[in-house]
């Protein structure tokens, strides 16, 4: 087995369009989440959202590209453009059978329902156009990607519910392991519109703490309501590590391990052992014991059910010895497909950034989520292990460890 | 409307939609080659000079035919002048 590195990073988020400013807004503990008033005009429960605000396309890519592109997958050419350069990689040296995509996400439902509308206007499939049914499948991202930057090696989109992007990266991170791949492109994209998430709200699953946006996301907090819904785009670069020293590439962090494990119990409820079957495999690979981590980036959103019981996985490993723990998502919302992945890229921010962000809006825990360490407030010292937990609906489970030298 | 409205219209309506260089917009260019516009391309510039002049063409066999910038513009001013003379 090789060792994988992590060697590029990018990100368009609602904490910014670039690591720089989205490290920063970690650190300062700052939200992203605002209130979308159409969302309410149109029966919402919840009008809250993540938003990506003053996107623009650093790397123009021509019509012929765009046309079959949904806005996410703008996004993702965005972060793993900005990861690629990052690692100090050219074209050519993507232009190989060596090189693959995999990314995570679980849906493009807005080119769907726009498809559908353009045929209800015009009253024939045939003045519907050329680019819906691209932009209209899951794996419009990967697809999209290898065309223009013509990989050769791996190319698809897996889709695990809200933990599609802590597999892609897990198995883009397996590929290179097993010497099948020298490098992958890997993460996570989310869309960002009403079409995607109405049925979710009505289900009651968000939070309607309207009047405080900010403090709406409250993961593991005892005043918690419910998730709100956020997306974006995050790319890693993950590379041989041997290869990657022998081209001086900057080399990030190092993917120690990855697990996954499935409930095999309820469609929308987690189970009390199966993240924690994933985080003990996880220790395992990496020939860790729970003490070696230093800090766990958890999935938490902000929803009474699943913080409980992933508070009650996180106790079951880790005992009365529990590192740090924040959720990410009490500033960006939850970021669905995507959020397996833009965890990674967050600890690498912390990491590099020598900070643990902040569980924010966290005003004391309820009888499951005292069993942890919450992060309250900024540490000022890097995390040089860290867990990324992420759970999708169905009970799939992803658990990934990295490693950060000193 | 003169033949010459009709390539203007023409040319403005290909150009807006695939972004191409007017200067590239000559008669002879290829639209494969040179003007590097795909199969899929096509689907939609069928479409969008239906919208524009009003009449469907998808059907047309002699769209078949076309190769170049001029076919275009040749078969547009041709299925136009049908279009007026029709009762």
């Amino acid at each position: 087995m090789y060792r994988v590195a992590i060697t590029g990073i990018g990100i368009i988020s609602c904490l910014g369009n670039d690591v720089r400013s989205v490290s920063e807004a970690l650190r300062l503990g700052k939200s992203g989440i605002v209130v979308d008033p159409a969302r309410t005009a149109l029966g919402f429960r919840s009008p809250l959202t993540g938003r990506i605000e003053a996107f623009a396309l650093k790397r123009p890519l021509h019509r012929k590209h765009r046309k079959t592109m949904p806005e996410f997958s703008l996004w993702s050419w965005a972060a793993a453009t900005d990861a690629i350069q990052m690692a100090g990689l050219a074209p050519k040296d993507l232009q190989n059978d060596q090189t693959g995509l995999v990314f995570g996400c679980d849906s493009s439902c807005q080119a769907a329902v726009q498809q559908a509308d353009l045929l209800k206007t015009h009253g024939e499939t045939r003045s519907i156009g050329s680019g819906w049914i691209f932009r209209l499948m899951t794996s419009n991202i990967t697809m999209n990607l290898n065309t223009i930057l013509k990989t050769r090696g791996a190319c698809w989109t897996l889709s695990a519910a809200c933990s599609s992007g802590g597999h892609a990266v897990g198995q883009a991170a397996d590929l290179v392991a097993t010497g099948r791949q020298e490098r992958v492109i890997c993460g996570g994209a989310q869309e960002i519109n009403w079409e995607t998430v109405c049925s979710f709200d009505g289900l009651g699953a968000f939070s309607t703490r309207t009047q405080e946006p900010e403090a709406a996301s409250r993961p593991f907090d005892k005043d918690r309501d419910g998730l709100i819904p956020s997306g974006g785009a995050a790319a890693l670069v993950l590379e041989r590590m041997d290869l990657a020293k022998a081209r001086n590439a900057p080399v990030l962090g190092e993917i120690l391990a990855y697990a996954f494990s499935s409930d095999g119990a309820f469609l929308s409820m987690p189970s009390l052992d199966g993240l924690q079957r994933a985080m003990q495999q996880a220790l395992k690979r990496a020939e860790m014991t729970p003490s070696d981590i230093d800090y766990i980036c958890a999935h938490a959103t902000s929803t009474q059910e699943g913080d409980a019981a992933e508070a009650e996985n996180i106790f079951s490993v880790f005992g009365d010895r529990c590192p740090p723990v924040s959720s990410t998502k009490s500033m960006t919302g939850h970021e669905l497909w995507m959020s397996g992945a833009s965890q990674v890229v967050y600890s690498v921010l912390m990491a590099r950034g020598g900070f643990i962000a902040p569980n924010i809006n966290f005003s004391g825990p309820d009888e499951h989520t005292k069993k942890l360490n919450i992060v309250t407030g900024t540490l000022d010292k890097g995390p040089g292990t860290v867990m990324c937990n992420s759970a999708g609906f169905g009970g799939t489970n992803a658990c990934l460890i990295l490693g950060f030298e000193a | 409307m003169r033949d010459s409205e009709i390539v203007e219209k023409i040319n403005s309506a290909l150009a807006e939609e695939f972004e191409l260089d007017p200067a590239s917009m000559v008669p002879e260019a290829t639209l494969f080659e040179d003007l590097e516009l795909d199969s899929l391309d096509l689907v939609d510039m069928v479409i969008v000079l239906e919208q524009t002049f009003g009449f469907k063409i998808r059907e047309e066999e002699e769209i078949r035919s076309i190769r170049t910038l001029g076919d275009i513009h040749a078969f547009v001013i041709k299925k136009t002048h049908q279009v007026l003379q029709s009762p």
